[in-house]
């Protein structure tokens, strides 16, 4: 009966942490139904920027308020993961705070973690009001209603409840070191929860013991509980930022990919010394589907973009369309994507391993031609993201699908097109008249 | 003033032998629109004074197929791509200036990859390096003092990382360059990138040249200066659309320096 706890611990553990794994690997599933990409240039400057920009936050701070206060729960929560492998330890062992045993290190420790955990609930209470009571613009947009509204208040209250169990437990501890009660020697130092505990005054020996034993293991659970909300949420970004980072975009923001497939045509096009009427080689590669019209089309690092999105609205609050009224919001192509996405993956989970045809895709069912052509390619969208997406890629994606696949741009477009395919400019010119400027005065 | 244009083309180079310094390439904008072709000449009259040796391709050039690829059309993209690179190549092009951003950045970043490799300098660029090499020589005059605010065209800004050589001239121009609550990497775009320029706009609560003239028009500018044919444009209309066009000019710098240095 003894290791009952023990064994208790042990069970929740591997149950979450089991249950953790497998969300991940479907996550991985999911990521890797797009498009090969091969991205293992540049190494050295595909880890400075993760260093930098998920690290080492350089991108949050373009906005301050929401930097600063975004730095303070990030700190705190790699920082708090210190004591969690001491509660875990402490858990499958049964002992008590098991670090103690460093001394004045741990006395230190205990007592930053507990300011840390203070600055994080004031954190969270101002990100609350910004969304709640403030009302901050980014956060009303028509993408915002319904599950992403509250799943980024959930995310709060989970925060807010796990460090308000830390602070409980460290009080209650406290306490009982203070009365001497068995088990709970005298370690950690509690400029915080020291606060609290005169509230506890005149509470029996038990009865704290509850307590503390109650805010701990709450506490834990609550970990694990977080730990598998994630992949439901927009806070998968505390894993992914950092591939997302790495695999980010290189070249300059203005350059688009050529796309391989055109290219070999073209050329077949322009070489003289090709046969028209000559047999494809045995190797050609079958034409590929121009574009994207459904997530399979996308690259798996558009994919990863997709679960890594916050929905923090920094690209949309920049993008020129939105700003002036249009349905276009990068944000929400980054969300419909994540949503077509796992969409997929549960109708391949369904149907034994094998997408079915369900009769919808990404095109037209997410996203709309009208969000698509309102994009000015400025890239606005990009430099705002704090974690290197890239909604753009995927817009030109779905552009090249819709006039490359269906002849669908739309008429003006077609006319554009039209004039440059015959008179090599975009304007009904003629090229002989290319130099007239030279001799008008 | 108004002296004869030198506008030599790569075939008469190449007729005679020779290789200029750089190829201006001058785009659609720049050869076929009104507005457009006046900062091209503007610019020409800049090289003419410097004695740049350059040359155009007039004829043998065609849209770098950069509004095709934004609109979707890689197939048109490329087509158009592959015969600039071969006019580009055969005459063994080193070094190409462009007064639009749109040029400037697919021929510099997209035509490498299709075999067309080039040092590419957009026309501000180009013109801080003849000024620092002491090859023109600038004084404010007309421009001392003005209020100028800039507007960064983000195929050179964002997409490319250009913003200090236009600030760089204005500020060499003596003017007071004050920049909107929009600049730099967070600057707003005029509304006419991504093949927009051709077509009419989404629906919404108004046009995006509209929102970035209001925030120009707040700096309370004598001139709003671009870099690039298309933000002319929309700045332009931007400006005729709020009846300030008696107040407030739009002008490319190479416009600006051509009248400071009264070309
Ligand atoms: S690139 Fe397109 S989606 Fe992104 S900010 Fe610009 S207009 Fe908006
Ligand atoms: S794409 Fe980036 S900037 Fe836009 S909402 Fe997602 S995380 Fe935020």
């Amino acid at each position: 009966m003894q290791y009952l706890p023990n064994v208790i611990f042990v069970i929740l553990l591997i149950a979450g942490i089991g249950f953790f794994v497998r969300n991940v690997s479907k996550l991985k599933r999911n990521i890797f139904l797009g498009k090969e990409e091969s991205l293992t240039d540049d190494k050295p400057q595909r880890w400075k920027n993760m260093a930098m920009i998920a690290l080492g936050q350089s991108k949050m701070v373009v906005r301050p308020i929401a930097g600063a206060l975004h730095i303070i729960v990030y700190v705190g929560f790699v920082i708090i993961n210190i004591e969690v492998l001491e509660i875990i330890l402490d858990g499958i062992f049964g002992t008590h705070r098991m670090f103690a045993v460093l001394g004045p290190v741990y006395d230190f420790l205990i007592g930053s973690f507990e300011v840390l955990a203070l600055l994080v609930i004031v954190a969270v209470i101002v990100f609350w009001m910004r969304r709640n009571v403030i009302k901050l613009k980014r956060f009303f947009k028509p993408e915002m209603e319904g599950w992403p509204k509250n799943d980024g208040n959930m995310i709060l209250y989970i925060e807010l409840v796990l460090m308000v169990l830390f602070l409980t437990m460290n009080g209650a501890d406290y306490q009982l070191q203070q009365m001497g009660a068995d088990h709970y020697a005298a370690a950690g130092a509690f400029p915080v929860s020291g606060m609290i505990a005169p509230m506890f005054e005149g509470m029996p020996i038990p009865s704290l013991v509850l307590l503390e034993r109650t805010a701990w293991w709450l506490h834990i659970a609550g970990i694990l509980f977080f730990l598998n909300y994630l992949y439901y949420s927009k806070h998968l970004h505390i894993l992914l930022a950092f591939p997302n980072t790495y695999y980010g975009k290189l070249t300059p923001k203005g350059q688009f990919k050529n796309l391989q497939s055109v290219t070999d045509e073209v050329k077949m096009m322009m070489d003289p010394d090709a046969d028209p009427y000559a047999e494809p080689a045995e190797d050609a590669a079958v034409p590929d589907k121009f574009g994207a019209s459904d997530v399979q089309d996308l690259s798996w690092v558009q994919l990863l973009n997709a679960y890594t999105c916050t929905e923090c609205g920094r690209c949309t609050s920049e993008c020129p369309a939105n700003q002036t009224g249009k349905k276009l919001s990068p944000r929400k192509i980054m969300m419909d994507t994540r949503d077509r996405l796992e969409e997929v993956g549960k109708n391949i989970d369904a149907n034994k391993g094998e997408f079915k045809d369900d009769g919808k895709q990404l095109l037209n069912d997410y996203i709309t031609p009208e969000e698509l052509w309102a994009c000015t390619s400025c890239n606005a969208c990009v430099q705002a993201c704090p974690i290197s997406i890239d909604p753009l890629s995927i817009i030109m994606d779905m552009r090249q699908y819709l006039v490359m696949e269906q002849s669908a741009a739309p008429t003006d477009l077609n006319n554009m097109m039209g004039n440059i395919e015959n008179n090599g400019a975009p304007w009904p010119f003629n090229q002989m008249d290319r130099l007239n400027w030279s001799k008008e005065s | 003033m108004a002296s004869e244009l030198k506008v030599p083309t790569m075939a008469e180079f190449f007729a005679s032998g020779t290789v200029p310094e750089v190829l201006f390439w001058v785009g659609c904008a720049g050869s076929f629109d009104d507005r457009a072709k006046k900062i091209t000449k503007a610019f020409v009259k800049i090289l003419n004074k410097a004695n740049v040796s350059f040359a155009v391709l007039g004829t043998e050039e065609s849209c770098t197929g950069d509004p095709a690829k934004r609109a979707g059309n890689e197939f048109l993209f490329q087509m158009q791509a592959v015969t600039n690179i071969e006019v580009l190549n055969a005459y063994e092009i080193k070094k190409i200036v462009t007064a639009c951003p749109h040029c400037f950045n697919t021929i510099k970043n997209e035509y490498p990859g299709l075999g067309g490799n080039y040092e590419v300098v957009h026309h501000t660029q180009f013109l801080k390096d003849l000024l620092s090499e002491g090859r023109i020589s600038m004084e404010g005059g007309s421009f001392k003092g003005k209020r100028i605010t800039f507007h960064d065209p983000c195929y050179l800004g964002r997409a490319n990382g250009v913003y200090e050589a236009p600030r760089d001239l204005i500020r060499k121009l003596d003017a007071e360059l004050i920049e909107m609550k929009s600049c730099k990497q967070r600057g707003l775009c005029c509304g006419a990138g991504g093949a927009q320029m051709f077509k009419e706009p989404e629906k919404g609560d108004k046009d995006v040249n509209i929102e970035r003239t209001e925030q120009a028009l707040e700096t309370k500018p004598e001139i709003i200066a671009a870099g690039c044919p298309f933000c002319n444009t929309m700045m332009t209309d931007g400006v005729k659309n709020k009846e300030k066009e008696d107040d407030v000019a739009v002008m490319d710098i190479a416009e600006m320096i051509a009248a400071a240095e009264d070309l």
